[in-house]
């Protein structure tokens, strides 16, 4: 009854898809390389396997050390975002919960800032995700503790609205921060509008944090499903539901937070996936959360790779296309599988 | 009530305060394996915070007994193989299939990072057959009707597979051959299994001829409790109802409360 086969089927059908546009990421590009060289210089890469791609090492440069590095950044931050906010939406149980409810964003902001008013270009290389990613930890940190003092007995209610407080608070500490220095205003809003350019140490810095807080979200999937019925009914089947929805959320704000510090603040992916995943798959988190990070991935490596053509040489900000492309979608898709409300 | 033989379920010196508020005060409550005892009184009187307290849903004073074990004691989800809770107005996921929201049910049974096991599927399976709902299983939530959503919350109930069971007003905003249908079925299902039912139960008619016993609260206390014919009594009702009422014996001597207006009451005093 619980549908095991459909349910493999999509996983493999978002994992031809995410490979289809992982394929579609590494050809596209300026220096025209044939689709064959890079796939036999992958090939070339595997342990045991020897070929020869024909390529220059000018070019296999620009593919090992660009393109590859950039195509996996934003499968990965794309993965990330959209499992977090399926994350968030099912501790909150609420469809409009977004990675970025919990002042994730707002705490990134305000550290970026910080970090490029106060100590200036020059050290921003590695300064910037760092401090993303502490500024989104402590964002996050602050609205629970707040939520937490505000309102007794684990509510979630208290919790979104501290997110909300500390949101706002904490972006208008941003904004009087870089009024101070206007100068660096483009350097800010590039940042952001999102980036996924940041190359191997990047994709290294994330990566840990990226896997321990995507694992333990995709292990909390039928735990979610029996939070959908309401906390008290969850409890009464013997749940410990405070202790679930903490741990999914400590899981998904790791995620969030790991996918700001190399990314910016890339909108969109966190609530639109998951609801175009639930409308093509059905509402249960086991599939859900897996298919989130698939279909994420895919949709952050497309974006991307339209950020970097359409204008070519010149580079949109990925930010832009992931709105631009992605509401049509969120809308056509939500059309052709239209329902009865209940 | 019963003398010997160990409750199913007892709860005693039961007291809850929320947000401040004294809600329930020294109630104590005991029900033999088997039996039904509903839970009556005025709106506001604590019936649904009782029902809570009892499945563990609310910090409380006093202790909770099931088959003479205190279920503070327990984990949650051995707890939770003793007493299935089914609230009032339960969320109901609208795309959740009937199957699979009545294999919930079994989340008492599989460990933290674990999965249903056959058995579990099984145990789902035979449930919604007994409800006559496997003709249901693959059926969004959204497309129920009342009663059969009302089935469905039972369902979901027994599969957890406990002795007591404890429903909050089963029967809201179900019309009247439908309410019928709902607690004959509890009852059914009460006697097969020999199940221990607690329900709170506003219409004190249905409750008289449900239950095996009445507790009444009003105001947060226990104030009667005893068979039907004792706690249904006019005095007590109109105490702590506030009601005009007339109690007449009805069928298996089980009693039936009317309401009676106070103008047809006083002219029928003067005739």
């Amino acid at each position: 009854m619980t549908p095991a086969r459909p349910r493999g089927r999509a996983l493999f059908v978002a994992s031809v898809v995410l490979a289809a546009s992982l394929a579609l990421g590494l050809m596209a590009g300026a220096a025209g390389i044939s689709p064959r060289a890079i796939a036999l210089a992958l090939l070339d890469r595997l342990p045991l396997v020897s070929v020869h791609s024909g390529l220059a090492p000018v070019e296999e440069g620009l593919l090992f050390q660009l393109r590859v590095p950039r195509v996996l950044l934003a499968a990965v931050v794309g993965g990330l975002l959209a499992t977090a906010g399926a994350g968030y939406q099912g501790v909150f149980r609420n469809p409009l919960a977004d990675p970025y409810l919990l002042g994730a964003a707002a705490g990134a902001g305000l550290t970026v800032t910080l970090v490029v008013v106060f100590l200036g270009g020059d050290t921003g290389v590695s300064a910037v995700p760092i401090a993303a990613f502490a500024g989104a930890v402590g964002g996050v940190f602050l609205a629970y503790a707040l939520g937490h003092t505000a309102g007794r007995g684990g509510g979630t209610a208290t919790l979104v609205l501290a997110g909300v407080a500390v949101t706002s608070f904490l972006t208008a500490i941003q904004t009087f921060v870089q009024q101070l220095k206007v100068e660096e205003l483009q350097r800010i809003y590039s940042w952001i509008l999102g980036d996924v350019g940041g190359g191997w140490d990047q994709l290294r810095m994330i990566a840990p944090y990226a896997a321990v807080s995507t694992v333990v979200m995709l292990l909390h999937g039928r735990l979610l499903d029996v939070l959908s019925v309401g906390d008290e009914e969850a409890v009464s089947l013997g749940l410990r539901a405070a202790r679930v929805r903490f741990v999914v959320l400590l899981a998904a704000s790791l995620a969030t937070a790991s996918a700001v510090a190399v990314s910016g603040l890339i909108a969109f992916v966190g609530i639109v996936v998951p609801h175009v995943v639930r409308r093509l798959a059905g509402w249960s988190y086991r599939i859900v959360l897996p298919l989130s990070f698939l279909g994420g991935a895919a949709f952050l490596v497309l974006a991307d790779t339209i950020a970097r053509t359409v204008l070519a040489p010149a580079e949109l900000p990925i930010g832009v296309v992931t709105a631009f492309v992605g509401a049509p979608f969120f809308v056509t898709v939500l059309r052709v599988t239209r329902r009865v409300e209940t | 009530m019963s003398g010997r033989a160990v409750p199913a379920v007892e709860a005693r010196g039961v007291g809850v305060t929320l947000g401040g508020r004294r809600v329930l005060a020294d109630v104590t409550l005991s029900a033999a394996p088997g039996q039904w005892l509903a839970v009556i009184g005025p709106n506001g009187a604590g019936k649904s915070t009782l029902l809570r307290a009892v499945a563990g849903l609310v910090p409380r004073e006093g202790e909770v007994l099931v088959e003479g074990t205190a279920v503070d004691d327990l984990r949650p989800r051995r707890r939770a193989r003793l007493i299935a809770y089914a609230p009032q107005s339960p969320a109901l996921p609208p795309d959740m299939t009937v199957y699979d929201y009545a294999l919930l049910g079994r989340t008492p049974y599989i460990a933290y990072l674990g999965s249903e096991s056959a058995r579990d599927r099984e145990v789902t399976r035979s449930v919604l057959e007994r409800l006559d709902l496997d003709g249901f299983a693959s059926r969004p939530l959204g497309h129920l009707s009342g009663g059969e959503r009302q089935r469905v919350v039972l369902a979901r109930a027994l599969v957890q597979q406990a002795p007591v069971l404890l429903l909050d007003e089963p029967t809201t905003a179900l019309d009247l051959g439908h309410q019928q249908q709902v607690l004959e079925l509890v009852d059914r299902l009460r006697l097969a299994d020999d199940l221990t039912v607690v329900t709170t139960l506003h219409d004190l008619s249905l409750a008289a001829q449900y239950a095996d016993a009445l507790v009444l609260l009003a105001a947060g206390r226990a104030v009667a409790a005893g068979p039907p014919a004792r706690v249904l009594a006019e005095p007590l009702l109109t105490e702590h109802f506030g009601a005009r009422v007339r109690v007449e014996p009805g069928p298996e001597g089980r009693p039936v409360v009317h309401l009676v207006r106070p103008s047809v009451a006083s002219m029928a005093e003067e005739a």
